[in-house]
């Protein structure tokens, strides 16, 4: 017999997000429903499932501190190239390798004259772009193969996730950076390939999510409506597991990040004259002695935009999560 | 405050009490407000003695249990105090607390499924709940875990103590937790709902194993429950709780004999009982019990006491003694007396006229659905990478009957007697079925195309059990009842005003049309499910355990709901249930499922007053009544064991290894029941048929 909240049935985070909302939004409108209208007037603030995510999202100061931490690199990454005295490809013969602050240039040259300052904000913008793309791709491309797997069953079922698991094998790191290497570090095909072989793992993740979802009765009630099971999966199983892939979009930027970053720090990813922050690091490293600011710029920039991602989505599973102590105190 | 009571109990020996609690408050933060869960819990609970915790979902039960316990999050705020055998618990850190839990309070929790860890046998876990309060070795401690499951009655325990959670029915898995609760010789257990979950032949045994382990460690129980027939049988003491406080207070006679606050008397009223007539409505007590959020100085229960005065509303009244230990929690119990006011029941009884096809007899009405031999088969794999068939599960193995225009028909029966399967099956339009079928006249093997599909899908809906799981959360309420009519292509103009139109039939406001589902109560929204059944104006509703999920005063509203809607609008439904009680109120005719096959079938007066098959005689006399005389006196027919493995169909009846009937049987009788399969047979001209050879 099926309890109210039958625990194996549903995975905590998706019950979670109908709780949350009962707890907050729904305890301020139940108010209204329920009879008791000689009832104090409660506070009045915003009753909508957004805002009630905002409030419980700002009680945890590290994931503000994130928030932050991220809109400033962001900023950097769209305006440093306006504010910056020089471009990026600018070519400065009277400074060469010259330390933060001399010459005009406030975060140094390196050994060619490039301005290190305007090479960050075009690195950090030029991978922040193709991350939120990547990550914005495989997660629609996930969420909607896995649904699909799940819901259908059957021999597609298990097509599809013969062919997750093939994809999964090969090794797709060699393929990227052969790939990339042959198209001459083109930033457009290092997206397409790097969403090639980046929505097979989460695929499979939304599958088992979705595996759960389609046993649930309002799915099962659509599909007694004669529903096609295109339209079932689009309104019915995406927008609940929505939650979970904005947490996965958010994650996927960062480790997109890295991962083009690691690309382009071997060589393969991004190529001259285009800078990545990857490419920074890589040249970085080989003046760590001579000219550390090349390394130590692109570096803590690295580790704070990954830092406060991480620090975000940890915010924003808390804030999903009605169990947290994102609820606050009695 | 509340007047704190000071029982002398004048038949209980003049013991200490065990476990006292006085004026227990719990708090939780929410966005909305601090929510008062608890506000002023006191009680003495005897050794010996049980405690009958009653009250809707919301009225802080579960939580003072918890906060007994010590179990709350860290984000509760606990005042008052909890005294256990003279020692406070309020205040202990963890350290201490957990000293005490498990040897000195132990609790059974409602779902035992989740309660046991999957991951380790139950022998562990036996070992372990034995080992942490005591200083024993291994062997010991499995040695008396052995001993405690053949306490609690699980057989073969030296063998089972090695077996895993999932491998259990829910029944034995229960009864394994009530040995996890004894085996420390707990001075208090604390059942949380325990028998919520389960059926009502397992109810039967695992309250009468409570009743055993009781008197084995001489322990107080605290009985939580919402059904009154499980009070009735058990406590000794009755505490009604509304809102947050105690309302009632009084010995389990005295409270189901003269019970004094509208409340109580509103709970008793909205129980269907098994051995009242059906077609007389229930009542229900209107509206919801109110948020625990800055609640006002008045009387919490006002807003829908139908004798609620001006003075209610004017201050909380305190619970007040009104003879003896009998406290209530009214100002006006003085003019209640048996349950009514001035001579007239307290609660008005709705009423709820009879439809136009009540007038036309059975066999002249149309036959909406036609079932003939159905079978649902589901194959039993066995291996990892290469599946092969191992044996079939027999699930729904030849069920036949037919249900006419504007009739109600229930099939009852034990979880995995295939209920549901016939439903989905029926409602899968018997893709995957056997037999044959007939939905509103057209043949379900010669249906052909999306079209047709499509228009037949129209007459059939369905409502679920599950009042959360049912609806999508992220669908508003208009969005959700618009639905089918979107999909069945109602013009857009016309959705609009057929949502209000829908929501007012089934008692909602329609401005809440906005509202997303989270934001009703689980009575609330199964309506909204109802309404989205009604949508495509179907002719037949099936309904799955449309009320088991809810409350019973609110169950109540539903019934009087789905029985109006059936005589409004010549509804036809056919509906499964394992609470027989609301059968008998709603059906007009029941069929009883064993195993995947019908052991009796006939109209629904006749089956509960004359059961036939002993099967059926086992149901009715395990459904609890809500009449302590009566519950104490009769003589229960308990059935042992489980129901057996559907994977077999051999000829034969499959009643045999519970059949208390075939145990008195002589060989040769017996004979005949294991070889030849009973059919379904009956009088001539009556409509009542049953599958015994010896009846």
């Amino acid at each position: 017999m099926v309890k109210p909240t039958d625990p194996e049935v549903e995975p905590e985070t998706l019950a979670t997000i109908a709780q949350v909302e009962t707890l907050g939004g729904g305890a301020a409108e139940a108010l209204e429903t329920s009879a008791g209208a000689s009832q104090a007037a409660p506070r009045r603030r915003s009753n909508s499932k957004l805002g009630l995510y905002v409030r419980r999202f700002l009680r945890n100061y590290s994931a503000v501190a994130g928030v932050v931490i991220f809109v400033v690199i962001a900023l950097f990454g769209i305006f440093g190239s306006f504010i910056a005295p020089f471009k990026y490809e600018d070519v400065d013969f009277f400074n060469l390798q010259t330390p933060p602050g001399e010459g005009g240039h406030w975060f140094g040259t390196n050994g060619v004259g490039n301005d290190l300052f305007a090479a960050l904000a075009h690195g950090v913008q030029r991978s922040l772009v193709i991350g939120v793309v990547v990550s914005l791709a495989t997660t629609v491309i996930a969420a909607v193969i896995g649904s699909l797997a799940a819901y259908l069953g059957g021999w597609i079922e298990r097509v599809i996730l013969e062919v997750i698991h093939f994809l999964l094998v090969v090794p797709s790191f060699l393929v990227l950076a052969l790939v990339s290497n042959r198209a001459g570090g083109d930033w457009k095909m290092l997206i397409v390939v790097l969403i090639i072989f980046g929505w097979m793992f989460y695929a499979r993740v939304v599958w088992t999510m979705a595996l759960s979802l389609r046993e649930r009765e309002y799915v099962a009630a659509a599909r007694y409506m004669g529903l096609g099971p295109f339209t079932v999966v689009w309104r019915h199983i995406i927008p609940n597991i929505g939650s979970l892939l904005t947490i996965h979009f958010t994650l996927g930027v960062v480790s997109t990040i890295q991962s083009e970053t690691a690309l382009s720090f071997l060589g393969f990813g991004v190529k001259q004259p285009d800078v990545s922050l990857g490419t920074l690091i890589a040249d970085g490293i080989g003046t760590l002695n001579s000219a550390p600011w090349m390394f130590w710029f692109p570096a803590i920039t690295l580790t704070l935009l990954t830092v406060s991602m991480a620090f975000i989505a940890d915010g924003l599973r808390d804030a999903l999560d009605p169990n947290s102590a994102a609820g606050g105190h009695a | 405050m509340t007047a704190v009571a000071n029982n002398p109990r004048t038949d209980a020996s003049d013991t200490s009490p065990v476990l006292s609690v006085r004026d227990l408050h719990v708090s939780f933060p929410s966005e909305a407000g601090r929510v008062d869960a608890v506000r002023g819990v006191s009680f003495d609970l005897r050794p010996g003695r049980t405690l009958g915790i009653v009250g809707e979902s919301g009225s802080g039960k579960s939580v003072t249990s918890l906060a007994i316990m010590g179990l709350l999050a860290k984000s509760a705020r606990v005042s008052g105090s909890i005294s256990l055998d003279g020692r406070e618990l309020v205040g202990l850190n963890e350290n201490q607390l957990s000293k005490v839990r498990g040897s000195e309070i132990s609790m059974i929790f409602q779902d035992p499924l989740s309660s046991l860890t999957p991951v380790f046998s139950i022998g562990d876990q036996l070992v372990e709940a034995i080992q942490i309060h005591r200083q024993v070795s291994k062997q010991v401690a499995w040695d008396r875990g052995i001993e405690l499951l053949r306490l609690v009655g699980i057989p073969n325990p030296a063998v089972r103590m090695k077996s895993f959670p999932h491998e259990f029915s829910g029944g034995m898995r229960q009864r394994v937790m009530i040995a996890i609760a004894i085996a420390n010789d707990p001075k208090v257990i604390i059942a949380d709902e325990p028998t919520t979950a389960l059926d009502v032949t397992i109810q039967a045994q695992v309250l009468d194993l409570l009743k055993t382990a009781q008197t084995e460690t001489g322990a107080a129980v605290i009985m939580i429950t919402h059904d009154m027939g499980v009070v009735a049988g058990t406590a000794d003491d009755v505490l009604v709780m509304y809102a947050g406080k105690p309302v009632e207070q009084a010995g389990v006679d005295e409270l189901f004999g003269n019970p004094k606050m509208p409340y109580t008397i509103g709970l008793l009223g909205a129980i269907p009982r098994p051995d009242s007539t059906s077609g007389s409505a229930l009542v229900p007590i209107e509206g919801n019990p109110p948020m625990l959020i800055n609640l006002p100085d008045a009387c919490p229960f006002a807003a829908r006491c139908p004798i609620a005065v001006d003075e209610c509303r004017t201050a909380e009244p305190p619970l007040a003694s009104v003879g003896g230990d009998h406290l209530a929690a009214c100002i006006r119990t003085h003019e209640i007396v048996d349950g009514s006011l001035d001579g007239r029941p307290v609660f008005p009884h709705p009423e709820i006229g009879e439809g136009e096809l009540a007038e036309v007899p059975r066999e002249e009405r149309r036959p909406m659905l036609v079932v003939d031999q159905l079978t649902r088969e589901f194959p039993l794999m066995k291996g990892a990478v290469l599946k092969r068939r191992v044996g079939t599960v027999y699930a729904v193995n030849g069920v036949s009957f037919d249900i006419r225009e504007g009739e109600t028909f229930a099939i009852v029966g034990e979880s995995g007697s295939g209920k549901t399967t016939t439903l989905l099956a029926i409602m899968d339009l018997a893709k995957e079925a056997g037999g044959h079928v007939e939905l509103a006249g057209v043949d379900l093997r010669t249906l052909r195309g999306a079209r047709a599909t499509r228009d037949l899908r129209r007459q059939v809906q369905i409502v679920f059990q599950d009042p959360m799981g049912a609806l999508d959360p992220r669908f508003t309420v208009r969005e959700i009842i618009a639905e089918p009519m979107r999909a069945f292509g109602t013009p857009k103009a016309r959705i609009d005003a057929r949502v209000k139109e829908l929501m007012a039939t089934v008692g909602l406001d329609p401005a809440h049309a906005d509202r997303f589902p989270g934001a009703f109560s689980g009575g609330q929204r199964q309506r909204i499910g109802i309404a989205r059944a009604l949508a495509s104006e179907p002719k037949l509703l099936v309904l799955d355990e449309p009320v088991s999920a809810l409350d019973v005063s609110i169950q109540a509203g539903v019934i009087n709901l789905l029985d109006k809607l059936k005589h409004e609008m010549g509804l036809s439904y056919l509906f499964v249930a394992h609470d027989l009680s609301v059968v008998r109120h709603l059906a007009d005719r029941v069929a009883v499922m064993y195993l995947g096959k019908f052991v009796e079938i006939g109209d629904t007066d006749r089956v509960f007053d004359h059961p036939t098959h002993p099967y059926t005689e086992a149901l009715i006399s395990a459904i609890p009544v809500p009449d302590p005389a009566v519950e104490r006196s009769r003589e229960r027919i308990l059935l042992n064991g489980d129901l057996p493995s559907p994977t077999e169909d051999r000829p034969g009846c499959r009643f045999v290894s519970r059949c208390p009937l075939y145990a008195t049987l002589p060989p040769e009788q017996q004979e005949v029941c294991t070889t030849t399969t009973p059919d379904l047979v009956g009088k001539e001209g009556v409509d009542h048929r049953h599958a015994c050879h010896h009846r």
